[in-house]
């Protein structure tokens, strides 16, 4: 059978699962119809919410085999409502969507599922007594032995099972991933959270991230407006009335005036600075002229820790948001290294798939470190919120600390790239 | 001396122009973006070149660039780049594009003329002029590292002056000390940090940038 793809007999097997699973769903939507029709007596209302949430089991197991089977994630029902009472947490039960779904499902799966699932399982079953145990017996069953149109009575007629037996086994393991991708995407469609329920959730994480990044943004606005006052605005106050003073003097005590207009220069260079400073804080220049991969290389050389980035990133620029999101995120978990993990080296890795930036960086510092506690990591995650990102640490006490940032982001559009590619 | 000198910010190439001119300096091309840059550094018989990092029409590091590639189709061409901020990732790749002949400053650096034009004579002679800011990380870096912990108050504020690219008359009057006085410092740090001593002032810069980026 070396001619056979593993990918059609883990089909076949998944096929078996779905066959064999398919009674606890039945037992399951059996008793929760029980429940339904013996509320009249009162009974009923006992019965639901253990029904109910024992459907909720088996579903949700379907759910995560439907998700790791078609590869792409399911938003899952509300969880069930529970009561005070059994009067009262069936009353919501009732009154759930998602009840109501898993019960539809439990009701279709066998019918649905199981014929999906038979068609490969019988194919290859048959095509395995025909090939198989065909051979062996046909000479012991008489005259009457048939396998499906074949009479099996002489040598000719068994190679003719046999071959059909064959084809049947090849036939049912082809169809086998094709039957199991089809009861995948089924049961997703049928298990996934109605799209009212879905979108609605989604409108709630909106209005939640949205209202961070607006708190941010004003954040960041006094703070700038605060690094003004107290900065640059000072020193070009200060300079004025130094350049008033050095004016007055200038024909009386030329010397002083020298004194203070070398003063004057000194300000306006720390006024310099402190714009620079404030520039950088807002958006680092090496970011506009070189992109994410430069700008990181160069926190890289900033660091005093051993630095090593590893860039895997498309030519075309990422969207600019993106890349300063990305960009400070690195920075403070640099600065956590330095200052919090007593690191000496750091690996940082840029990639991006299709659909999604991966920033990783790797301390060799001591660990342990809490996400929830200081201002930094939440802080990056507050921030990646904005972008439906996430923020993963894995900081084992003693080290090495892993923290990943995954930020979606389509490649640039051809569009996009050619424009830049034309500056 | 033949200058080549790239600003877009007319006010600026302006004063710098008058500036150059007034120290005995012939500016032969003065150019105001990219490309005109990229064909004056083919086209021009110059000593050293000014450059702004940014230019149009891009208005990113067009100058670095132009400047780069020049170097790698004329190499050692004396480039002076300067930027309202330095970065230690453009220091490192001027540093690599060849051996000496670069300055990395910042803008308002030209404020002090005669320094300026110090770094501008070195840069032409075939010496190397980082700005205080790129020399203080790479200090600190190497600080926090333990590199420099043998190296006196003194012999750390010489180090500090020499890996700017100054020279020694320069260092002794920063300092205030007498010009043999820097020099033993200079060898006191050679021996303590283990580089080898070289008796030209180019490859001196050189070998302490390397020490510290290493």
């Amino acid at each position: 059978m070396g001619g056979f793809r593993r990918a059609d007999w883990v089909a076949l097997g998944r096929c078996q699962l779905v066959g064999l699973a398919g009674f606890l769903v039945v037992g399951a939507g059996l008793l929760a119809g029980g429940a339904l029709t013996l509320l009249p007596l009162g009974i009923g209302f006992r019965v639901l919410p253990a029904a109910a949430g024992l459907l909720r089991r088996v579903s949700d197991r379907y759910r995560a085999r439907a998700a790791r089977w078609t590869g792409r994630p399911l938003s899952p029902p509300d969880p069930l409502p529970r009561g005070t009472s059994a009067r009262r947490g069936s009353a919501a039960i009732l009154g759930d969507d998602g009840f109501w779904h898993d019960l539809r499902w439990a009701w279709l799966e066998p019918w649905t599922g199981g014929v999906l699932a038979a068609v490969p399982l019988a194919l290859v079953e048959y095509g395995a007594f025909g090939a198989l145990v065909q051979p062996f017996v046909w000479r012991r069953l008489g005259d009457g032995n048939w396998y499906a149109f074949v009479p099996v009575t002489s040598t000719a007629g068994m190679l003719t099972a046999l071959l059909l037996g064959l084809v049947l086994i090849t036939t049912g393991l082809r169809l086998a991933p094709v039957m199991a991708t089809l009861h995948a995407r089924l049961t997703h469609r049928l298990l996934s959270a109605p799209r009212t329920t879905e979108l609605t959730r989604r409108v709630a994480r909106l209005a939640d991230t949205r209202a961070t990044a607006l708190d941010v943004h004003a954040a960041e606005l006094t703070r700038i407006e605060r690094d003004l006052h107290d900065g640059a605005q000072a020193r070009l106050v200060a300079l004025g009335l130094t350049l008033d003073e050095a004016t007055r003097l200038l024909g009386t005590d030329p010397e002083a005036a020298r004194t203070l207009l070398l003063d004057v220069r000194a300000t306006s260079a720390r006024a310099l600075q402190d714009l620079r400073d404030l520039v950088h804080g807002i958006h680092p220049p090496i970011l506009t002229d070189r992109g994410l991969a430069d700008a990181v290389r160069s926190l890289a050389l900033d660091s005093h820790l051993d630095v090593e980035v590893t860039v895997d990133l498309p030519p075309a620029r990422l969207p600019a948001p993106v890349e300063s999101a990305a960009y400070f995120a690195v920075s403070e978990l640099l600065t956590n290294a330095a200052k919090h993990a007593a690191a000496t080296r750091v690996d940082i890795t840029l990639t991006h798939n299709a659909t999604h930036l991966r920033v990783s960086v790797t301390d060799d510092g001591h660990g342990g470190a809490d996400p929830s506690s200081g201002t930094g990591l939440p802080g990056i995650r507050r921030r990646l919120d904005t972008f439906d990102g996430t923020l993963a640490l894995h900081s084992p006490p003693g080290g090495p600390t892993t923290a990943t940032l995954e930020i979606p982001c389509a490649s640039s559009s051809p569009k996009t790239s050619s424009s830049s590619a034309t500056a | 001396m033949r200058v080549v000198l790239a600003e877009d910010l007319f006010l600026l190439r302006d004063g710098l122009t008058r500036t150059l001119r007034e120290h005995g300096c012939e500016v032969v091309a003065s150019v105001d973006n990219g490309p005109a840059l990229v064909r004056a550094l083919r086209e021009t018989d110059l000593d050293v070149a000014v450059i702004d990092i940014r230019l149009p029409p891009t208005h990113t590091d067009e100058g670095l660039q132009a400047a780069l590639e020049a170097r790698r189709t004329r190499p050692r061409l004396p480039v002076l780049i300067l930027s309202q901020y330095v970065d230690q990732l453009y220091a490192h790749e001027l540093l690599a594009s060849g051996e000496g002949a670069v300055g990395y400053l910042l803008k308002d650096r030209v404020t002090h003329t005669a320094q300026f034009i110090d770094a501008l004579h070195t840069v032409a002679a075939g010496g190397t002029v980082m700005d205080p800011q790129v020399i203080a990380k790479l200090l600190t870096r190497s600080e926090k590292r333990g590199r420099t912990d043998s190296l006196t108050p003194r012999e750390h504020e010489v180090l500090t002056l020499m890996a700017e690219g100054r020279s020694n008359t320069a260092i002794a009057d920063a300092l205030h000390i007498s010009e043999s006085a820097v020099a033993k410092h200079i060898a006191s740090i050679f021996s303590k940090l283990e580089i080898e001593q070289s008796p030209e002032a180019n490859r001196r810069v050189l070998a302490v940038l390397a020490y510290l980026k290493g």
